[in-house]
């Protein structure tokens, strides 16, 4: 068994710098009336607490000092994120933008656009959607028909996305689009852009989800126009730079730290008098948990040596949010506490919100089924 | 060379000497009850059992963590010898300030607060209680950890048992028997060490974790060479999407199992070492049963058959998930720490303070 590896690593004193001061900003946040942990994931949108944290200097750590970056590692981007969800911090706005399409922007981005965009997602000013799904194109990301379409210095987009979350109050998405022939692996003719959804032949509308919630969108291009240099990378290469991305987006702490909070509730109404069977699961969970925060970890170690680690963040996105999964069906069983938004009582609030919105943790980002059909690749199963 | 470049050639050349030595034959002779001499002394020679000894004192002087990442290896071998155990043992005396153990040792798998109590009669020490599940206690010197009248803990070291106790044996065949010590005679005897302050359950606890993750190691290359190399319906069975999912969540157990495992490594020893173990042993323990069961899912008939291989493997698996304390023990003991702490104390206590 020698597919993938999770070497075990110490953080180094910049990353437990990093940890003291992500702790203070945060214990200084909690205590504002409007953060209330039990209400948020990575999902809460909050403009005003995104903007404190850019300019505290907790956004775009990774990037150069040039683009509004601190020119931190890998891991301390980890530590910052991690912590962030753990004290249930409402990161929504600025966590795409900061996950992946910052890093995408600095790496095959136009000089443009890394300055006039890049420092502005640091400062915590600027979001992103991702614009990969349509209807047509779920997990078979390469059927994509969306199409960019070369016009003089410009590109003219048609076509829709859909599962597009926050394009309803985010700056900008990364449109996956069709410019050339797939070609026989399917993989060609996809060229990426990144699109201003202030502008015009662009239109939102929202999905509501089974909470009622208004999260995703679907965003069609009607004759979109856009300047070459808001392309990002080369044309015909979307396939392998979204494809990089993926390792990025799936190793990181929100795969199994999505309903965090909901454990730490369920600790704080089991603490005072807990019998044998809510010990057991609750140390249960905690030995799920803390495997899988030994294995992210190494992940942003392996990132941060240059390697790709496509496989090894497969299997934390996996094993993370089965794991994610697994919280709410659990405390349901332990706390005899009905889910409920109106009980004005934090587990009973937090277990309704994260069992409404559980099945979406193994669909975002690659379902389960995909994921695991590219672990048994990584496996060597031909 | 590095120290780390030094280890890997130990551990490639243990890897070599017990793929060539652990045969189908001498796992099958062992598991019909006979002491495998011949391969003690393999690893005797090879100087394994010593491997946790200093160098000052005639051992390997192995880094805990180096000897842990081995006992892997032993693990994934199948290897029917108490080789952990005696490292272990050798470890805990050594740093009580006896000389090595010749031969096999083991631990006596005591629980915290249930102590095996030592007498002094003239000059003659005995021990008193009963100790079930002692791994090789049929044929191994044994290391007790004893309360005296002072309540000060005691390494205690006793020979092998002159009388053959009433054999139980574990799944896989490997002697397992309840030694009643009614005024045995000890050996020798010397105040604890601060690495048995962790208890014995912990210790052997750490061992199993390492020994299942080399088995469970094992059990996976099996399944997928099996599956892709097996036939049906005109193509190899890996190619169905039920047979790669089926082994895909078996990796991801593996890979957080290994992960948990890996928690023992630095805090072996030190006192934060059984709240490591705890989650190790947990998470090793329910990865080991999900493993196994995927192993012979994948196998089919042929892996239920005593004819193959696989069976040494899961017949461990099963057996060391169960020994030194099983997953819910362990469990039990993170849930009343974390739940004693409080909802806020738990990001710390994982992450770091």
């Amino acid at each position: 068994m020698h597919a993938f590896r999770f070497d075990a690593i110490d953080l180094p004193p910049e990353a437990l710098a990093a940890r003291r001061r992500i702790r203070e900003f945060l214990t200084s946040e909690q205590k504002r009336r409007d953060f209330v942990s039990y209400r948020n994931s990575w999902n809460s949108f909050d403009p005003e607490f995104s903007r404190r944290a850019g300019a505290a200097g907790f956004i775009g750590v990774t990037w150069p000092r040039e683009y509004g970056g601190a020119a931190q590692s890998s891991l301390v981007r980890f530590v910052i994120t991690a912590e962030m969800l753990a004290a249930g911090a409402p990161c929504g706005a600025h966590w795409i933008a900061d996950r992946q399409s910052g890093p995408q922007i600095l790496r095959n981005g136009s000089a443009r656009a890394r300055r006039d965009i890049l420092p502005r997602i640091a400062a915590g000013e600027c979001y992103f959607a991702i614009g990969m799904s349509e209807p047509g194109s779920g997990s078979d990301l390469a059927a994509v028909r969306t199409s960019a379409v070369r016009d003089g210095e410009e590109w003219r987009i048609n076509g829709q996305k859909i599962w597009t979350s926050n394009a309803h109050r985010a700056h900008y998405l990364i449109a996956l689009t069709r410019t050339g022939e797939a070609g026989p692996d399917r993989h060609g003719g996809l060229t990426q852009f990144i699109v201003d959804l202030s502008r015009p032949g662009v239109t939102v509308r929202p999905i509501r989800n089974l909470a009622g919630g208004h999260e995703f969108n679907e965003v069609f291009f009607d004759d979109y126009r856009v300047a070459d240099d808001m392309r990002v990378g080369g044309v015909g290469e979307g396939w392998r730079m979204v494809t990089s991305e993926l390792a990025f987006e799936r190793s990181g702490p929100d795969r199994f730290l999505s309903d965090y909070r909901l454990l730490v509730e369920m600790i704080e109404h089991l603490r005072e008098n807990p019998d044998p069977r809510q010990e057991i699961a609750v140390g249960r969970l905690v030995a799920h948990l803390a495997a899988l925060l030994r294995m992210s970890t190494a992940v942003a170690g392996l990132l941060e040596r240059g390697e790709n680690p496509a496989l090894e963040a497969a299997l934390v996105k996996d094993v993370g949010t089965a794991f994610e999964r697994e919280i709410p069906e659990i405390a349901r069983l332990l706390v005899p506490v009905l889910p409920s938004f109106e009980a004005g009582e934090p587990f009973a609030e937090a277990l309704a919100q994260v069992m409404l919105h559980a099945p979406s943790f193994t669909l975002r980002g690659g379902t389960r089924e995909i994921l695991r059909g590219m672990i048994a690749r990584g496996l060597g199963l031909r | 060379m590095e120290s780390n470049e030094v280890f890997a050639i130990l551990r490639d050349q243990t890897d070599r000497l017990l793929a060539e030595h652990v045969t189908r034959e001498a796992l099958a002779a062992a598991d019909r009850g006979a002491w495998p001499a011949a391969l003690w002394n393999v690893v005797a020679e090879a100087g394994l059992p010593h491997a946790l000894v200093p160098e000052s004192a005639g051992g390997a002087g192995l880094a805990p963590a180096e000897a842990l990442l081995l006992l892997r290896r032993v693990g994934y071998h199948a290897l029917p010898l108490p080789l952990g155990e005696t490292m272990l043992a050798n470890a805990l005396w050594v740093a009580a300030g006896g000389a090595p153990i010749a031969g096999p040792a083991t631990l006596a798998p005591t629980l915290p607060g249930v102590m095996v109590g030592m007498a002094r009669e003239a000059d003659r020490v005995t021990l008193h209680g009963t100790i079930a599940a002692v791994p090789w206690g049929d044929s191994a010197s044994l290391v007790v950890l004893a309360q005296g009248g002072d309540n000060a803990l005691h390494l205690a070291l006793l020979p092998p048992p002159a009388t053959a106790p009433v054999l139980t044996r574990n799944l896989a065949g490997e002697p397992r028997p309840t030694l009643i010590l009614d005024g045995a005679p000890v050996t020798e005897i010397r105040p604890a060490p601060a690495l048995a302050k962790s208890g014995m359950l912990a210790l052997g606890a750490a061992l199993r974790a390492q020994q299942m993750i080399g088995a469970m190691e094992h059990a996976l290359d099996f399944a997928l060479a099996y599956a892709n190399e097996r036939q049906q319906f005109g193509r190899p069975i890996g190619k169905f999407q039920a047979v790669q999912h089926m082994l895909a969540e078996a990796a991801g157990q593996f890979a957080a199992a290994t992960a948990a495992a890996d928690g023992i490594l630095t805090a072996f020893g030190d006192e934060e070492a059984v709240f490591a173990v705890a989650l190790a042993k947990a998470r090793v323990g329910e990865a080991a049963g999900k493993v196994a069961e995927v192993a012979h899912q994948v196998h089919g008939a042929m892996g239920f058959t005593q004819e193959h291989t696989l069976h040494f493997l899961t017949r461990r698996l099963w057996s060391w998930r169960d020994e030194f304390g099983n997953e819910a023990e362990w469990q039990r003991l993170i849930g009343r720490r974390v739940l004693a702490a409080g909802g806020a104390a738990l990001w710390p206590m994982l992450a770091g303070a």
